[in-house]
């Protein structure tokens, strides 16, 4: 699972060929290997989704990015499908309005508002498609984990995999093995940081950071003394190679800093350019 | 010794042949998972310690053979006797003397060993005139029951591998896909997808690396075919998967067996070793130049993972989750390279289809299912087991004709087909022709091929809720749908069966039921408000007795329901006494026995044993009109 092969076949850069089809009525073009989903937020068509995210392989887990699609030759029968994961296709007609796709995208959202009913993002793409309150069970434990998967999948992306989904059904949830501290776990944030409704806990403290029920020793920007990443992290992204070990020294506010002091010197020492001036 | 040749395989079936032929006298003992549970193995023992006790008295070329599933597991353990073809059921170790010398030796029948006809009272001692054996017709299943699957040469000298022969030798991969066109084979997973277009849509694909994988995963609750065809006939599954992969062009396959199958493992992974020994499997494929091996992988108890996508990340070594399928698997299958997946039957099929010819295979069958399909008949039926039939057979010739009819003889209600995600079929639709088309118009459908007959002791809000509890269980979580969906259906069936449904139930039901078909992501969620919806759509009657009227018409919901016993009937036998498991009636013998309801918790285990129907249920509320708490 290479980066470069997903983001090919994701952002639609493989080949080239632009592909036109037509969403809500709107027509757009698209390369060959973009999904449903990017033509229609390229034609300023709103479409609500929950799991996706443009860095990482498409999941298919929230369901609400349901749209219809036909062609002409089809005669009028269409296929529903989800936007993220069904590839654009030349000619292609999507509706991300149709009555089976409202209703639908209804009932998914009733059935997340009855596992999250205290979940804001929840409430309010809820709210917006006309559920004030779960016309289910509302969950007695209430959780502001929609199940996603970002966390995980960002995880796995990074080659990392210290958490995962675990258990079946309504009992599936993220979890490090065996609900403890996770051995591969880097602290790195990326799981807390890309979660959408922000359920992942952390603390990070005067010289060390606890995530997942386990504790990181901090990396101190040499500069300026704040502890800006865990040591685990510079450990495992310098041990992989592309990144010395040196680019963790400063952290990235005094990096900042030190690129502009570097512009300002190039700057002055070349005629016709004055900088803040 | 590798074959290398055609002349080599035609002397490799000669002499397996004359083997066979030289062993005129054999003991077939059934060794399937059903026979097995029921003493069968020690029966072999018996039988085969017996001959060799008596020695030179037995008729020389007397074989004891172990063979796989008969199918008529309901009367295990069976013994066959051939070449006269007498079938004893429920044989006992210590029926084996007699059998060797009344049988065996003298040449005569046991009488009270002889399957009895339920329906008209007499013996049958010939295995093909019992009627659950005379209205098959077996193809998948041919060799199942007459071959040892232990013995890749008794499975040759039956025909195996005559089909991968004629395919290799004398036909080119195109022609090989035409002849299953022809044949108009369609996946016996389920779903019916036809075969031919799968195999040329992989054909097709790019890329030199392609799989064929067979999905062994059967695991909807009563099914059991696929496990069988493993068991008893190997070899039908490898020599089919072999023409699979030389029609596609892959070098590489899969066997993914379910870990609860572990008889299937151990048969499979002896007849892949026999077959590579052979030269029927591996480098040079009988001399061809043709590479292909199969490897067994074991899954690890998901029900999910009998979904194609999701077996293939099993496989992959991932999580078994399933995911879109919007680039086909033969373009994008097994580690993203094309990859034709097919069910066990589908595989078992080929290389008859190959031997035989696609037009005989298309003589069977209705106009767009052709051939026969598997089918595991279980539930309140006489004669369950696992039987073969051409499609198109009514549910009446299945039920009645093969299975014997209703046990107790007691009211059909309902007939359950194609598993957890099938459907429910009421008596009036008993005269469908059984194929994918009509099931699917019926509400229910093919799927795995189980057959679970309800008699009128069944709720069918109660089916409906079992149902909804083994696939909430199952359910992988992944989409909101099925997993949030699942939950809160069976929420409310849990309310409907205790008495607590409201009014509108039913039209949530509905909607919820709409909001998975259209919404999950994969099959399993997709379907799951099948059993719901088709008993909504022919027993909504009782699903209004039950919110409207709090009452269960089946009598069998125990928080709807009292029991009661009628005193012009009850003979005083004291079963129904013996029987309570909490107590809760008292009587004497020859005397009137009376259910207190203050301790009684509505099983019904009374009502089941009462020799005289003298027990009667009726809805618990009117227990309050009575007067008791």
């Amino acid at each position: 699972m290479s980066l470069g092969k997903e983001m090919g076949t994701q952002a639609g850069e493989k080949g080239g060929r632009m592909l036109s089809l037509s969403v809500d009525g709107k027509s757009v073009q698209v390369r060959e290997g973009a999904f449903v989903l990017e033509a229609a937020r390229a034609a300023g068509v709103e479409i609500p989704t929950l799991c996706h995210h443009p860095a990482l392989e498409p999941y298919g887990g929230c369901r609400l990015c349901l749209v219809d699609v036909t062609r002409p030759e089809w005669g009028g029968w269409c296929k529903l499908v989800i936007a993220c994961q069904f590839p654009a296709e030349e000619g292609l007609l999507v509706h991300t309005a149709t009555e089976r796709v409202v209703e639908t995208r209804r009932v998914v959202l009733d059935l997340l508002l009855a596992r999250c009913p205290e979940t804001p993002l929840v409430q309010e793409l809820a709210r917006r498609h006309g559920i004030e309150q779960t016309s289910y069970v509302a969950n007695p434990e209430p959780t502001d984990c929609i199940l996603c998967a970002l966390c995980t999948r960002v995880c796995d992306h990074l080659g990392i995999s210290a958490i995962a989904t675990v258990n079946r059904g309504i009992g599936r949830e993220v979890a490090p093995p065996w609900g403890e501290a996770p051995p591969d776990c880097i602290g790195c944030l990326a799981c807390a940081e890309i979660c959408p409704t922000s359920c992942i806990p952390y603390e990070t403290s005067e010289g060390s950071r606890t995530i997942w029920g386990k504790t990181f020793e901090m990396l101190r920007c040499t500069r300026c003394g704040r502890a800006h990443v865990t040591v685990a992290e510079a450990d495992f992204f310098a041990g992989r190679g592309g990144v010395p070990r040196s680019y963790f020294e400063l952290c990235d506010a005094c990096k900042r800093k030190e690129m502009a002091a570097t512009f300002v010197k190039l700057s002055r020492g070349a005629a016709g350019f004055s900088v803040g001036a | 010794m590798r074959i290398e040749s055609e002349q080599a395989f035609q002397r490799f079936v000669a002499q397996a042949r004359k083997r066979s032929s030289a062993r005129s006298r054999e003991v077939l003992v059934c060794c399937g998972t059903g026979c097995l549970a029921n003493g069968s193995a020690k029966v072999a023992e018996a039988l085969a310690a017996e001959l060799a006790k008596r020695g030179s008295d037995v008729p020389v070329a007397t074989f004891t053979k172990r063979t796989g599933c008969h199918g008529f597991c309901e009367r295990g353990p069976l013994v066959v006797l051939q070449p006269q073809g007498v079938l004893y059921t429920r044989v006992k170790p210590r029926d084996a003397a007699e059998i060797v010398e009344k049988s065996v030796i003298g040449g005569e029948v046991i009488s009270r060993l002889v399957y009895k006809d339920p329906a008209s009272g007499q013996r049958i001692p010939g295995y093909a005139e019992v009627p659950f054996y005379q209205r098959q017709t077996r193809v998948a299943m041919r060799n199942i029951g007459r071959i040892d699957p232990a013995d890749i040469e008794d499975a040759v000298a039956h025909g195996a591998y005559a089909g991968l022969a004629k395919a290799l030798f004398t036909m080119t991969p195109e022609q090989v896909i035409e002849e299953i066109e022809v044949a108009g084979l369609r996946g016996r997973g389920g779903a019916g997808f036809p075969t031919a277009r799968k195999w040329r849509s992989c054909r097709a694909a790019t890329g030199d690396r392609k799989f064929v994988v067979c999905n062994g995963d059967e695991g909807d609750p009563g099914a059991f075919k696929d496990r069988s065809i493993m068991e008893g006939d190997p070899h039908s599954v490898i020599e089919g998967m072999v023409i699979g992969a030389y029609a596609v062009g892959a070098h590489e396959g899969f066997i993914y067996v379910r870990d609860e199958y572990p008889l299937a493992v151990v048969h499979l992974t002896l007849a892949l070793e026999q077959a590579r020994a052979r030269g029927l499997l591996g480098a040079n494929i009988l001399g061809t130049g043709f590479d292909f091996d199969i490897r067994i992988s074991r899954g690890g108890g998901a029900f999910v993972c009998g979904e194609s996508s999701a077996l293939m990340r099993s496989l992959e070594g991932k999580v078994g989750e399933p995911r879109a399928k919007y680039v086909h698997a033969t373009e994008r299958g097994l580690f993203d390279l094309p990859t034709v997946l097919n069910n066990v039957e589908t595989w078992a099929d080929v290389g008859a289809i190959l031997a035989r010819g696609g037009a005989w295979f298309a003589s069977m069958g209705t106009a767009k299912s052709k051939g026969t399909k598997a089918f595991s008949l279980v539930g309140k039926v006489k004669n369950t087991g696992l039987i073969e039939l051409p499609m198109g057979t009514t549910l009446r010739e299945i039920i009645y004709g093969i299975g014997g009819g209703v046990l107790g003889d007691r009211p059909f209600k309902a007939v359950q087909t194609g598993g957890p995600s099938g459907g429910c079929v009421p008596e009036s639709l008993l005269d469908l022709p059984v194929d994918y088309e009509k099931l699917t118009e019926a509400g229910s459908m093919m799927g795995s091929g189980g057959m679970i007959v309800m008699d009128d002791r069944t709720c069918m809000v109660e089916v409906a809720r079992y149902f909804l509890q083994f696939l909430t269980e199952e359910s992988c979580g992944k989409c909101i749908p099925c997993r949030e969906g699942l939950h809160q259906m069976l929420a409310i069936f849990e309310d409907l069966v205790a008495g607590r449904g409201k009014s509108g139930d039913i039209e949530k039901i509905e909607r919820l039921a709409r909001g998975m078909q259209l919404g999950s992501l994969c099959e399993l969620g997709k379907s799951a408000p099948n059993p719901v919806l088709s008993t909504l759509r022919y027993f909504r009657s009782e699903y209004e007795a039950h919110i409207e009227r709090r009452a269960c018409p089946a009598g069998i919901c125990r928080e709807l329901t009292a029991y009661e016993i009628v005193e012009t009937a009850c003979n005083g036998c004291h079963a129904c006494f013996k029987v309570c498991p909490v107590g809760a009636i008292t009587g004497k013998i020859k005397e009137l026995h009376v259910i207190h309801h203050d301790t009684c918790i509505s099983c019904g285990a009374c009502f089941d044993v009462c020799p005289t129907q003298a027990i009667r249920t009726f809805p618990k509320k009117e227990l309050a009109e009575r007067g008791v708490a």
